[in-house]
């Protein structure tokens, strides 16, 4: 296929002409990673679960505080606790730079019509392909390991905040924006005292997505060497073991659970019990 | 004094701007700009002048150019050709950090939905102007309070605004607006989304205000009746030209064509329209010092008239004289008519309305006279004329009554 030949061209050129950036994001990007993954390392588990537990009672109620604890006792009675946090911390990770890039670029797009018909495109192409696909120029830029299970996790998982964000700040009606520009504010203050807070409860939705993403993402970038509990899923996989795959899938979809009721509930002041 | 100008300004919607303002000034209207070029035309050739103090309605159907003009005086919408002045500063060539200036002390803007922050507080949104303008927290907020006491918000402030009644929140709305004590206030229906109980509160307590205030108001309405109540002046939109410009009396007693007559047809026009505008103002008078009884008799019979206002040299109005008596004091051959005058004649002022002429009716058939502060005689108002008015006959049919009743 010729397609496929300019695009192998192309990464190879750029292989070869940016390796001394690809190596500066390479360091960047795995000790971002090292230090988030030490301090969760680090961390007594029980004081994790705790904190864990704490969070999710302050923004998703009680019941959800019990699944919390519940969840987070069982990984780490299975034995899955260290994968679990190297899990946790590529999330994180990844998460927080798709965020920091992912925002900027929503705010752009709902903002700068040309800018729009340029990334919806983009964005598109980003969500129907298959996961798998990102996996490859990740290892073709950053070999096999960690980082080019973020860098492939970030490239997967930025789509719903990008989309979101710019969504959220078009949705504050007409006649706000217009009343907040004829007391005299500037764009900035537009964006920050006006259309930022009112988008918040969508870009939340979109922080959430994103995490999600995220998760299921950095579990499939195993394949190609990323560490935590993806490994063991397909350690059970490939060596026929079936409980420990099961085991391994269960503690990856607690965690989901988990990151996805607390993330879900960011934009909602404090619950009640 | 002028505040506001506006000359020859002109708005086109859509991608063919250049084509659209050719065939504008070609003499094409709005329907076939719009099928040639795909462009809507929402404002043309609008001149207005507006004075310090007044409260100028702009008043139109939907899609009329309305809030398309208004949006042009702080230039939320930038005008396709033509100038608009403000304490005459040109703004249409302002730069950016000019334009925040005037927007920020000049210009400030009430919503027909408010457009107020749903997440903050109602102190806080009155406060946003000047917190917009860096005002320290407490000097803003101290500012603010005065204002929303001044709109009658009083022990609402820390309330979130979603949390209020329509009409509260435009009270914030108008807070807002004032708080940064603007000289002109830009009013887009602002009272059109409110119940209508609350509505013509509102518009009572904004002319309360503006008693105090005399701001320059701008006020954007669809509904007449609210145009006549509010407004000093009412320009009338149609399609985005200015149709008819003038008072609501001006507009009522005589409207520019048939668009304006047809939609002024229903207004109760004994509210509006005043002696001053029914009022024949060449009556014939029986003058005291140069008329005797045969004078006197004289102009009745070439007028054939049966009564006759009385008048001094300087036009002091002083009662009316009947033909009978005139006739007895011929053959009494009295000097002079001053002994017949009847002097409990009720008179009226050139601005009375119709509807608080109407009891006189009951106690006279005469003419009734009008008369300034100094009690000369401006004219005599017809009773036939007052009953044509106020039944709100076809223009024609008034004058030709008004005719017959002053060759009665
Ligand atoms: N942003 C816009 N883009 C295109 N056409 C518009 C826009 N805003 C208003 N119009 C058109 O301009 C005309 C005048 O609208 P508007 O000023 O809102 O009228 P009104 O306030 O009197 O109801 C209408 O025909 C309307 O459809
Ligand atoms: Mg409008």
């Amino acid at each position: 296929m010729i397609l496929g030949q300019y695009i192998e061209d192309a990464i190879n050129w750029m292989t070869a002409n940016f390796s001394g950036f690809f190596d500066a994001v390479n360091i960047g990007m795995s000790s971002l990673i090292d230090v988030i993954e030490s301090f969760w390392g680090w961390l007594p588990f029980y004081v994790t679960i705790a904190l864990f537990a704490g969070i999710a009672w302050w923004k998703a109620g009680k019941s959800n505080a019990i699944l919390t604890i519940v969840g987070l006792l069982f990984i780490y009675f299975a034995g899955f606790w260290v994968e679990t946090m190297q899990t946790f911390a590529l999330v994180l990770a990844s998460a927080f730079i798709a965020l920091v890039i992912g925002i900027p670029l929503g705010i752009w797009s709902a903002k700068n019509e040309t800018a729009q018909k340029v990334i919806r495109p983009i964005l598109d192409f980003m969500q129907t392909m298959p996961a798998f696909v990102y996996l490859i120029p990740a290892v073709l830029f950053f070999g096999l390991g960690t980082v080019p299970g973020a860098f492939a996790t970030i490239i997967f998982a930025m789509p719903p905040v990008v989309r979101l964000t710019s969504l959220g700040i078009k949705q504050v009606p007409e006649e706000i924006v217009e009343a907040t520009k004829a007391f005299g504010a500037t764009p900035g203050q537009l964006l920050v005292k006006v259309q930022l807070p009112l988008a918040m409860p969508t870009i939340l939705a979109g922080v959430n997505q994103t995490i999600m993403m995220a998760l299921s993402m950095v579990v499939i970038a195993s394949m190609i060497g990323a560490k935590g509990l993806g490994e063991i899923v397909l350690q059970g996989i490939s060596q026929l073991r079936i409980g420990l795959g099961f085991e391994s899938g269960l503690a990856v979809v607690l965690l989901a659970i988990i990151l996805d009721r607390i993330t879900q509930n960011l934009g909602k002041s404090s619950k009640k019990k | 004094m002028e505040k506001i100008r506006i000359e020859n300004l002109s708005l086109v919607f859509g991608k063919n701007k250049s084509k659209a303002l050719k065939l504008l000034e070609s003499g094409k209207n709005k329907a076939e700009i719009l099928d040639a070029t795909g462009c809507t035309v929402a404002v043309q050739h609008a001149n207005l002048s507006i004075d310090e103090g007044e409260i100028f309605v702009v008043m139109g159907l939907s899609g009329s150019g309305k809030s398309t003009l208004l949006r042009c005086l702080n230039r939320l919408i930038n005008p396709t050709t033509g100038k608009i002045f403000i304490n005459n500063e040109e703004i249409t060539n302002m730069n950016d950090r000019e334009l925040l200036n005037i927007r920020r002390k000049e210009l400030a803007m009430v919503f027909q939905h408010f457009g107020l922050l749903p997440h903050r507080t109602v102190l806080s949104n009155v406060a946003f102007g000047q917190e917009l303008q860096g005002i320290s927290k407490a000097e803003r907020e101290t500012q603010a309070m005065e204002t929303i006491d001044l709109v009658g918000l009083k022990g609402y402030e820390n309330q979130k605004v979603s949390e209020l009644s329509g009409g509260m929140q435009q009270r914030v709305g108008l807070a807002r607006g004032l708080a940064n004590k603007p000289e002109v206030l830009l009013m887009d229906e602002a009272f059109s989304a409110l119940d209508p109980l609350i509505r013509s509160q509102m518009q009572d307590e904004l002319l309360i205000l503006q008693e105090k205030m005399k701001k320059t108001i701008v006020f954007i309405t669809h509904d007449l009746d609210e145009a006549i109540k509010l407004g000093d002046r009412i320009a009338i939109m149609k399609d985005g030209e200015i149709v008819q410009i003038g008072t609501s009396e001006e507009i009522i007693t005589n409207p520019a064509n048939d668009y304006i007559e047809s939609f002024v047809e229903n207004v109760d026009r004994s509210k509006i329209v005043t002696a001053a505008s029914i009022m024949f103002s060449k009556p014939k008078v029986a003058r005291l010092k140069k008329e005797g009884p045969a004078g006197v008799l004289r102009i009745m019979r070439e007028n054939g008239v049966e009564h006759l206002p009385v008048v001094r040299t300087n036009r002091t109005f002083l009662g009316y004289v009947k033909l009978t008596d005139v006739l007895r004091l011929k053959k009494e051959e009295a000097k002079t008519i001053e002994s017949i005058i009847n002097e409990s004649v009720m008179s009226v002022t050139p601005d009375t309305t119709i509807e608080n002429m109407l009891p006189l009716l009951s106690k006279t058939n005469l003419p009734i006279p009008v008369v300034n502060g100094e009690n000369h005689l401006l004219g005599v108002v017809s009773p036939t004329s007052i009953i044509a008015e106020s039944t709100g006959m076809a223009k024609k049919e008034i004058h030709e009554i008004i005719q017959k009743a002053i060759e009665l």
